[in-house]
């Protein structure tokens, strides 16, 4: 049964159809010791349906080290927002260059992180505009070291 | 932010998920943002206030870093 109210979809699927570029979800994982794993999958798996813009990728933590590493994970769930130049050949997926947003969820993007995991999909998707002001643009322009933001939050 | 720079990494964590990630980052409310493992930022702050501090972060990598237990 899915998740989320024929209402929701609806909606959902309204804003993703402003996307302009292809949105690649990894989803880490693990078979062993990880008990919040295949309820993170049903919530990605929601995404999919409503914009063929919006694909998963599942990637196992111990036996896809080197891909975990490249996005820099080492712990599931999690998710890696990415996304895809728009210049490639549709037929051709795997050649398509893949870019790293460089967002992160870590746990399950249950509730409000869902609503978050939503924004960013559309943001990296280019369906809605970045929030940061003028101030915040040319402050983060300026940042030429490594920032790394851990934003804690609760499922409510 | 991070979409904003390439230097930037932005991660949500679900606290009660990763137990040991709130307990090293002492999160004893939410949200609460650490950044660089250094400079925290507790509840939700105004943008103006916000990416000002979160990158305070560059400028207090010279100046004595806080002890830790």
């Amino acid at each position: 049964m899915p998740l989320l109210s024929p209402s929701d979809q609806d909606q959902l699927r309204a804003e993703f159809a402003k996307m302009t570029r292809s949105v690649r979800l990894l989803f880490f994982t693990q078979t062993i010791g990880c008990e919040t794993c295949p309820q993170t999958r049903q919530i990605l798996d929601e995404l999919p349906p409503l914009s063929d813009r919006i694909a998963i990728e599942e990637v196992n933590l111990v036996l896809d080290k080197e891909r975990a590493a490249q996005f820099g994970v080492d712990r599931a769930p999690a998710v890696a927002v990415a996304y895809e130049d728009g210049a490639g050949d549709e037929n051709a997926a795997s050649t398509r260059l893949l870019n790293d947003s460089r967002i992160r969820f870590w746990g399950t993007p249950a509730g409000y992180e869902f609503i978050s995991l939503v924004q960013a999909v559309l943001l990296v998707g280019g369906a809605r505009e970045s929030t940061l002001t003028d101030a915040s643009q040319a402050a983060l322009a300026a940042v030429d070291r490594p920032v790394t933001l851990h934003v804690f939050t609760t499922p409510t | 932010m991070a979409f904003a720079s390439p230097h930037v990494t932005a991660v949500a964590v679900e606290a009660t998920e990763f137990p040991d990630l709130a307990r090293r980052y002492r999160v004893t409310g939410v949200p609460k943002t650490v950044v660089n493992d250094q400079v925290e930022i507790m509840g939700a702050v105004p943008q103006d206030t916000f990416v000002p501090e979160a990158l305070s972060v560059l400028s207090a990598a010279a100046q004595q870093p806080e002890g830790r237990a």
